[in-house]
């Protein structure tokens, strides 16, 4: 296992990057202590797997260092580096059993056939396995196949780090509930570093200690998932996590004051604000706003029906602000206002959030 | 009424793919099959549109026996979870390829292909092949070609399963609005119980090849009428346990009683499954229905604004979802409490007893 260290890691596809847009992955530190459970979180092309590649071997970096405890492995190729990795879709050999499909990482590496067993067993005990270990891979169901590759994945107790590459998109909802929790059974079990790559909120704020939000190539925030959902540092943070994401409309800061079309609404980070041209915004969250006798005046729009709470869609003059009502209570009409909890609502000065 | 099952069942062989199915689909309705994979949506997708025949049963469209007619011959649209587009065709070319098929004139079919392009802001890339676009764009243009040519009956196979999270939430969003003043149905299969109450309209539940019911979307969700059903329609997965009324007193075990009140009110003395939905079972006790559970935890996930704890109950693995960051930790026994008022009771057939109040 190792502490995983990137140094001004920086990556483009093009031969000669001059401007911005040129880099698949912008300028980069951060450092993942030994053990711990991480997630990469963000849309399609947003560098993701871009750094996954880079952290694993597969691509080197045009500019930067990475190190695995104090050792540089940039140059070193995959195999160097020593890592497992799982894949989106289940990589098994079909025509193997269970058992020597789990076994296969071990044998590869010219373990003894002792240890072999020994390993193979732990591992299928800990993924309910065990009892299917003589049965070949082919017959098994999809989230079957999968638990094995994250057994393959596991099997091995030399690797710096586990690396999951969207690992559950393939599996059905409820099957993803017994994958996940298992997942972070293993890991806490294991204590084996674990990169986990997703555009799935869910996963990765549930399986990490620590998330990195990417959009565009560039990191816009590293942070518990309790900080990503409470202080968004950017806008796309509160927009991508979060479902439905945070509101956020337009505004004016005068005197310190937050103004959304004309109305004046308390904030937690105003005072600091300075306008100068820049692009203002309020962000909070749907989870923060709430019916009240004072406040927004606004008009109800759509209603949707999401089982435990409704969506209520509301409009002030043309921005449409959106809160969660819990089930059982009613939608109130007439004269509505909204509240906005002023300590999770935050002024954002081009994306940023001012005074972060 | 427009689309219309009779005793529709598909068999290959000796596998039976779908049982003897009977279904009624109102004209302009958005309906949803709910179902793991391999419970049988595509298929009964295909036996819609007529891609497949069906070994037995009929099937009507709009008063007409259309059993065996062929998908070519009917007007049906169909969308895949993988994007199939032409990859050497533009976007433009692509929209447009069932007007000319069909042999639209050409003012005609431009007009048409811009209203679509429009209303799936698909404006900007009319001239770009498909590779060139984002996978999300690349749904939007096979739902564009779907919708372009006013099909009566628009079957949507899990198209935003490939998507990420929050694209599906936009198209999401959209979808519905595409339909408002069309007049066709539309029928849309989903592995995700949440995605089919967003939607509402009608909601037919599978499982291995059989509905297991059809209705209004919050009511087969709020108030199940089998066990099954309640099963098929729960994320996270519904808890359940057998459990026994005497006097007027349900328990559980028999540790964990309670006054049989909401559903267990008025059903008979004897032994049922209970079900209750893992966010009426929270840290702290809400309202005089909650009743203490003393429970060992499993797993716990903090989302960053909610916790989903895993827990044992007398050898179950329960769930339990709730607002806040709750960090039980693993192994420690932990106190929930369960809104008894919200428990669903089943007889030993399955079927729901008691009455539901099951306010939205």
């Amino acid at each position: 296992m190792a502490r995983i260290a990137l140094d001004s890691l920086r990556h483009s596809y093009l031969p000669n990057p001059q401007q911005d847009a040129d880099w698949a992955v912008q300028k980069l530190s951060l450092e993942w202590s030994d053990g711990g459970a991480y997630a990469l979180l963000g849309p399609s092309g947003c560098g993701k797997t871009t750094l996954l590649n880079l952290i694993s071997g597969l691509l080197k970096p045009t500019e930067g260092r990475i190190l695995f405890d104090d050792r540089d492995v940039t140059l070193a190729t995959p195999e160097q580096r020593n890592i497992a990795q799982v894949f989106q879709f289940p990589v098994i050999y079909d025509t193997m059993t269970v058992y020597n499909n789990l076994a296969f990482p071990l044998r590869n590496r010219g373990v003894a056939e002792v240890e072999v067993d020994r390993r193979v067993r732990e591992i299928a005990a800990m993924l309910d396995l065990d009892q299917m270990l003589e049965k070949r891979a082919s017959g098994l169901t999809a989230d079957g196949k999968q638990k094995i590759s994250l057994g393959r994945g596991l099997v091995r107790s030399d690797v710096n780090v586990i690396m999951f590459d969207e690992p559950l998109t393939v599996i059905d909802p409820h099957l993803k509930w017994v994958l996940r929790s298992k997942l972070k059974e293993l890991h806490r079990h294991t204590r084996r570093t674990m990169i986990y790559v997703t555009h799935d909120q869910t996963e990765a704020l549930t399986f990490a200690d620590q998330v990195v939000v990417m959009n565009q190539g560039t990191v816009v925030q590293i942070g518990t998932p309790v900080d990503l959902f409470e202080r968004p540092r950017h806008t796309f943070v509160g927009h991508f996590i979060g479902s439905p994401g945070m509101n956020v409309l337009p505004c004016e800061v005068r005197g310190g004051q937050a103004m959304v079309a004309g109305a004046p609404i308390e904030t937690a980070n105003a005072k600091a604000c300075r306008g100068d041209g820049a692009r203002l915004e309020l962000g909070v969250r749907p989870e923060f706003v709430s019916f009240a006798l004072e406040g927004l005046p606004v008009r109800i729009g759509k209603v949707l029906d999401a089982g435990r709470f409704r969506i209520v869609e509301t409009r002030y003059a043309d921005q449409v602000i959106k809160l969660l009502l819990p089930e059982g209570l009613p939608v109130p009409e007439g004269e509505v206002r909204l509240r906005f909890d002023a300590a999770h609502t935050r002024v954002y000065r081009d994306g940023w959030m001012v005074g972060a | 009424m427009s689309l219309e099952l009779r005793n529709v069942a598909k068999r290959v062989g000796k596998d039976v793919h779908i049982h003897e199915t009977n279904l009624v689909l109102r004209e302009g309705a958005f309906n949803i099959l709910l179902g793991t994979t391999l419970s049988g949506k595509t298929t009964l997708m295909q036996l819609m549109a007529g891609i497949e025949r069906p070994t037995s049963g009929e099937i009507w469209f709009r008063g007409r026996n259309v059993t065996g007619v062929r998908v070519q011959k009917r007007n049906v649209s169909m969308v895949y979870q993988q994007f199939i587009n032409y990859p050497n065709l533009t976007v433009r070319e692509n929209i447009a390829s069932p007007l000319r098929v069909a042999g639209l004139p050409r003012a005609e079919i431009e007009t048409r292909v811009h209203k679509i392009a429009e209303l799936l802001r698909l404006t900007p890339m009319l001239d770009r092949r498909p590779s060139e676009l984002s996978g999300g764009q690349q749904q939007r243009t096979a739902i564009a070609r779907a919708l372009v040519k006013d099909a009566d009956l628009v079957l949507l196979d899990e198209p935003l399963a490939n998507l990420d999270y929050k694209l599906r939430e936009e198209l999401r969003d959209e979808l519905p609005k595409l339909f408002a003043d069309r007049q066709c149905t539309v029928v849309y299969a989903t592995t995700e119980p949440s995605e089919a109450l967003l939607f509402g309209g009608y909601t037919a539940t599978m499982h291995e090849g059989r509905i297991t019911q059809f209705g209004p979307t919050p009511d087969i969700y709020r108030r199940p009428p089998d066990l099954l059903t309640a099963k098929v329609f729960s994320d996270p997965p519904i808890n359940t346990a057998k459990v026994s009324k005497k006097g007027g007193e349900v328990s559980l075990g028999d540790k964990i009683k309670w006054r049989a009140i909401g559903a267990a009110a008025t059903i008979p003395d004897g032994d049922y499954a209970v079900a209750i939905r893992p966010h009426y079972i929270t840290p702290s006790a809400a309202g005089e229905n909650a009743v203490a559970i003393d429970c060992r935890v499993l797993v716990t996930e903090l989302s960053g604004s909610e916790s989903v704890i895993h827990f044992d109950l007398g050898g179950q693995t329960w769930v339990s979802q709730s607002h806040g960051i709750h960090p039980f930790e693993v192994g420690s026994s932990a106190r929930l409490y369960v809104d008894v008022g919200q428990c669903l009771y089943f007889g030993a057939d399955g079927a729901s007893v008691g009455s539901v109040g099951g306010s939205a």
